[in-house]
Order: C-alpha cells, then sequence, then structure tokens
C-alpha cells in the first residue's frame, strides 16, 4: 500500500508523456516555461544552498588544521588554502578514555545495526506472512492491535523494560541479556521495529498472488517451505526498502543507546560518543566536524547509493512516527 | 584489530543463535503431527513477533501507565505528577515548548517542502535538486546537532567568528548573538533545526504527489488561461490534498517525539526542554521515574489522536484508489 497515488501518471498515460515530450508546438512550450518563472528559480535555488551550506560548512571545517578551525570561520578557506587528515586521525585513532575513539565507536554502530536489522527483518516477515495468508480466529482483530502498537511512544517502554532486562530476565543471578552488552540493544531495537515491519510487509506480501501459493501448497508444501522459498524471494523489494528504513533509523538512534548501552566503548554506538563529546568538549571543534563526519558516512553512503529505495520506502509510509 | 575481531565474533553468534531459534521454530513447525500441523504452524510464525511485543510494549506500556501514579520511592501518589506537570513553572516551560515546536514545525516543513517540490518540478536538474535538500534525512539527529551549533558557534564580538549566522550578523553590522542560551528565541533555533531534517521528508512526498496529478487536469487549467498561482492553488493543492495531511500528520508526530536535538543541543536548559527529553531527564537523571512516566504518558496521549488520524485517511485513501 502507498499513501500516496506516485509516479505512475507516466504508464497510465502513455499517450499524453509521448505527446508532451515529441509533438508538443513550441508555444506551448513557451507557456510552460513562464510557468516554472524566473523567481520560481531563484527561490529554489536559495532553499537548496541554505540547506546545504552547514552541511558543506562542516565538511570542509573538518580538513582544517585545529588552529584554523577556532580562529576563524571555514570560509575562510577559499583564501587560506590550508587542509590536513590530523582531525580524522585524531578521532578515529584508538587511545585513553580522553581520546574520541570513534573507531571503536564506529565498529559498535556496526555491531549493534547489523544484527537489529536483521532479526526485525525475520521476525516481521514472519508475523506479516500469517498475518497475509494464514487462517485463524481473531486475525484482523490481531493484526490491527499490533499496527496500533506503532502509536506507543518508545518513551513509554524504556523505564519498565530496562527494568525487566534487569530485574526480571535472569536465572540466578545471571541476567539473560547481560546489561552492558550488545544484547540488550538487539532486543531493543527488534521490538521498536517489529510493529512498522509487520504492518509495511504485510501489505507488501498480501498482494503477492494467491496462485502462487495455493500452487506450491497443493504440491504438499507447509508454511516453512512457502516462507522461504516463495515469501522471501518475491518480498525482496520490500524487505530491501523496510531494511534500509530500520538500519538507518538504529545507526541514527540516540535514545535506545543512552538507556541500554551504559555508555563504554565497548558497546556504546557513535551517535551516543558524539553527543558526550559535544557535551563535555562542545569547543573542540576540529574533533567535533571530523566526529560528526565520520558518524554520518554510512548514512550518507546507502542513502545516495540506494536512495530509489529509501524514497520508495518513504512513499509506503514507512517513515518511523 | 583485536578490538573488531571480538566484537565481529560477539554478533556472528548472535545471528548463529538467532538462526538456531528460528531453524528450531520451522522444524517443529514441519514435523508436528498432521492433526494440529496448521495451528502449530501459525502458532510458530507468530509467536516471536507477539512474545517480543507483549513482553517488550505492551507490559512495558501499561506499566508505565501505573507509575505516572507514584512517586520516586514507589508509592502510589495519585495524580500528584500530573499536578507537578501543569503547575511548575519549568515544567509548564516544556509544555509550551512542545507546542511551539508541534506548531512549527510541520506548518513551516511541509509549506517549505512543498513549495520546493513545486519550484523544481520537470526543472532541469531536478534529481540533484531534490538530493540537496532530502540529504538532511539520512543525516542523523545527532549529527545535525554537531552540524548546526558550529552555524550557530559563537565568539565574542572582537574576535573573528567561526559560526556563519554570527559572521553574517558581523557582515551587517550586528553583535554576535548566544544563538543557543538565550530564551525565548532559543527555541526557534533548536526548531530550525527539525525543519532543516523534515523538509526533504515533506519535498519527496508531495513531489512524487504531484507528479501523480494526471496530464489531463494540468493541461486543461492551462487551456483555461489559468496563471501559475491559480494553477497550483485550484489544481494542485486540492488534488495532493490527502499526501498533504499525511505530510504534515507524520512530522507532527515525529516532532511531538522529537528529542535528540534538543538533548545534544542544550540538555534541555535555559528553557529549551521538550516533553520528550524532559521525560527522559526525569526518569533516568533526576531518579524521577513516576514524573518521567507521567511526561511519556502525555506524549503518548498527544501523540494519539493524531496517530489515528493518519491511519483513518490512510485507509480512506486505499479504499478510494
Amino acid at each position: 500500500m502507498s499513501a500516496i497515488p506516485a509516479e505512475n501518471t507516466n504508464k497510465v498515460f502513455p499517450e499524453l508523456q509521448d505527446i508532451e515530450t515529441s509533438e508538443r508546438p513550441p508555444i506551448q512550450r513557451r507557456v510552460r516555461q513562464r510557468l516554472t518563472s524566473r523567481g520560481a528559480t531563484a527561490a529554489a535555488v536559495i532553499i537548496a544552498v541554505i540547506w546545504t551550506i552547514p552541511t558543506f560548512g562542516l565538511f570542509v571545517s573538518s580538513f582544517r588544521p585545529e588552529d584554523n578551525i577556532k580562529g576563524n570561520g571555514w570560509w575562510n578557506v577559499f583564501t587560506d588554502w590550508q587542509f590536513t587528515l590530523a582531525n580524522y586521525e585524531d578521532v578515529l585513532a584508538p587511545g585513553g578514555s580522553q581520546s574520541p575513539n570513534l573507531g571503536s565507536y564506529f565498529v559498535n554502530s556496526l555491531a549493534i545495526v547489523i544484527p537489529g536489522t536483521i532479526f526485525t527483518l525475520v521476525i516481521g516477515a514472519m508475523a506479516a506472512y500469517m498475518f497475509a495468508w494464514g487462517k485463524f480466529r481473531g486475525k484482523d482483530g490481531l493484526f490491527i492491535f499490533v499496527f496500533a502498537l506503532q502509536i506507543v511512544p518508545l518513551q513509554m517502554a524504556l523505564i519498565p523494560l530496562l527494568q525487566l532486562f534487569t530485574q526480571v530476565l535472569k536465572i540466578g543471578d545471571l541476567q539473560l541479556f547481560p546489561s552492558g552488552t550488545y544484547a540488550q540493544l538487539w532486543v531493543a531495537h527488534t521490538i521498536f521495529g517489529l510493529p512498522l515491519a509487520i504492518f509495511l510487509l504485510h501489505n507488501f506480501i498480501a498482494e503477492i498472488p494467491g496462485e502462487v501459493i495455493e500452487a506450491a501448497r497443493v504440491d504438499g508444501a507447509g508454511h516453512s517451505t512457502i516462507f522461504w522459498r516463495i515469501i522471501i524471494p518475491l518480498a525482496t523489494p520490500a524487505l530491501a526498502s523496510f531494511g534500509i528504513f530500520q538500519f538507518l533509523w538504529l545507526w541514527n538512534d540516540l535514545l535506545v543507546a543512552l538507556v541500554f548501552s551504559g555508555g563504554g566503548a565497548d558497546v556504546a554506538p557513535i551517535t551516543q560518543r558524539l553527543a558526550e563529546l559535544q557535551g563535555s568538549r562542545g569547543g573542540e571543534w576540529q574533533r567535533l566536524t571530523a566526529g560528526a563526519f565520520v558518524s554520518i558516512l554510512i548514512p550518507l553512503a546507502v542513502f545516495f547509493g540506494l536512495q530509489r529505495y529509501f524514497v520508495r520506502g518513504l512513499l509506503a509510509g514507512g517513515l518511523k512516527g | 584489530m583485536e578490538d573488531i575481531a571480538e566484537k565481529g565474533l560477539q554478533v556472528v553468534v548472535a545471528l548463529a543463535i538467532f538462526a538456531a531459534i528460528i531453524g528450531v521454530i520451522m522444524l517443529i513447525v514441519d514435523r508436528a503431527p498432521k492433526s494440529a500441523r496448521e495451528k502449530v504452524q501459525i502458532a510458530g510464525f507468530l509467536a516471536p513477533a507477539l512474545v517480543l511485543l507483549a513482553v517488550g510494549l505492551v507490559y512495558p506500556a501499561l506499566q508505565t501507565t501505573y507509575l505516572s501514579f507514584t512517586n520516586a520511592a514507589g508509592k502510589f501518589i495519585g495524580l500528584d505528577n500530573f499536578v507537578w506537570m501543569f503547575t511548575q513553572p519549568e515544567a509548564l516551560i516544556t509544555l509550551r515548548n512542545t507546542v511551539i515546536w508541534v506548531v512549527l514545525v510541520p506548518l513551516l516543513a511541509s509549506s517549505i517542502g512543498l513549495a520546493y517540490a513545486v519550484f523544481i518540478d520537470k526543472a532541469r536538474g531536478e534529481k540533484a535538486l531534490k538530493a540537496l535538500v532530502f540529504m538532511p534525512m539520512a543525516i542523523s539527529f545527532v549529527g545535525a546537532g554537531v552540524i548546526w551549533r558550529f552555524v550557530y558557534a559563537y565568539k565574542g564580538a572582537e574576535a573573528d567568528q567561526i559560526g556563519l549566522v554570527n559572521q553574517i550578523l558581523v557582515w551587517f553590522g550586528q553583535t554576535p548573538k548566544q544563538f543557543l542560551l538565550d530564551a525565548p528565541e532559543n527555541t526557534f533555533f533548536l526548531i530550525a533545526v527539525m525543519i532543516w531534517i523534515q523538509t526533504g521528508f515533506a519535498m519527496v512526498v508531495l513531489s512524487a504527489a504531484i507528479k501523480g496529478i494526471p496530464t489531463e487536469i494540468i493541461e486543461a487549467a492551462r487551456l483555461d488561461g489559468a496563471s501559475a498561482w491559480q494553477q497550483f492553488r485550484n489544481v494542485t493543492i486540492p488534488t495532493i490534498r490527502g499526501s498533504l495531511i499525511v505530510v504534515v500528520t507524520t512530522i507532527t508526530i515525529g516532532t511531538l517525539k522529537v528529542f535528540d536535538i534538543v538533548r545534544t543541543m542544550t540538555a534541555g536548559q535555559y528553557e529549551t526542554s521538550v516533553v520528550a527529553n524532559e521525560m527522559y531527564t526525569q526518569a533516568f537523571r533526576a531518579g524521577e521515574p513516576g514524573r518521567g512516566a507521567a511526561l511519556a504518558l502525555v506524549l503518548f496521549l498527544m501523540v494519539l489522536p493524531v496517530v489515528v488520524y493518519n491511519a483513518r485517511l490512510l485507509r480512506q485513501q486505499k479504499e478510494i484508489r
């Protein structure tokens, strides 16, 4: 289901599309040009510039020597051409607790995000498949309930979930999901991602033609065979879209990390470290600029590399509320 | 290197355990006695998701609701936490700020996003222009926090400015300003960051909707001699109304829950706190889980109507199509 009737006009009206591009008389083309007038173009350019400059300034600054960053504005690079990689070396290199150590935290982010995304996708797809193709009483009601769980803000679950982890879910003195490990973060992220995952994947899986599944069933395939051999391959586009979303969302998360990670270099993600550096060393711009860029590198790569899936996910209503 | 190997091992072990659990479920599902197979299969596919949601979301939400009526010592105190929230000056400021956020961000982000989508529609280089404004969507709130703190950075009037906004003030002969410290206007400078992030979302969704407007309608309006503005007001807006509302409500939900921006840029000091941030501060910093829970509950009650409205709208759109 897409919330928005998107990008289909060209397919629906192929003839019109042809007329527009090839056979349109010059007068009409001129009318069109006047509609996207100079004022509009100017406004668009201004918006684009305002939206880009902050990131650009940060990027340029991250390559400037410390004294320059602290001494004058980044726009001075155009007259004072000095660049260095020292800031990146400084923030990435392993060191004592005083140094940013971002390399370590970067690895943590990956270690949190990859399993967190895979768990959510698999468990979500399994449930979505049953909600789409299983036959049992109360299915619709249960599905609506799961959908409705999206309403519950993360904030409402944090305190009790932390108590569960530390006080209830343990055997003897041994916590099932020990504090200060990735385990709590994986579980928390998976739980918080599930309602949206189930909802979006259900909408896609429900559109798979029934004959395909019926045919497999006639051949004697059980649910597990159908799920792994038919549903998962056919649902790959939806899994990719949601997967990218979940990946970015987990990578950029701060709140869940603050509550469950404990904050050390062995578990905490890069966002948390960056937030810490801002608090404790708010004036160390040579570190903050380089650090911020290290932390947004992966999301930007994902974004530019997979923009198509990203947009598709957005249009399917995949914005984490 | 050792660090990476050790963390990588944790991830691999976790993925292996997860695969084993899912494998066992599939095995049970396939080997179940014929008579009960269908039921076992359905249960097996739904169980992981439902157990996680019950333990990690439903129970915590109920628990939080109960907590909101208790004090720091865990004693039942009736509505005192809510009385605190609606009478104490600092709590009232938090509520006031949340209202300002929730009015301004959806309004401005949607308007700018819509204007931009219209301006660049079918323009040369549309894709690149879109990517520029859309890019902040991929950046974490923490990263955005660093970017914008750098934009707002302050140096005394005698020194060279390193923050762009203050430099512009200086160029126009003004004195530099502590953008994040001076209440009450500092809230607006935080809001600007959220608008910067959300405009791209509005723009992409609305642009897709605009491209979905049947070409016939546009041609007809044009033949009737409609000006660009008339066309926008009488054709574009009514046709994309559905998408517009979805955008506004989605951004509203995201804004109500905004946490990271405030946390990283001011930590809610200098009268900039919002409900989601105050919730974290009370529950995890000030040792007042009851107040935190009460704030979470209020957040839930604020989000609830918007989500319900949003869901109903999505369903209506689905029926129309």
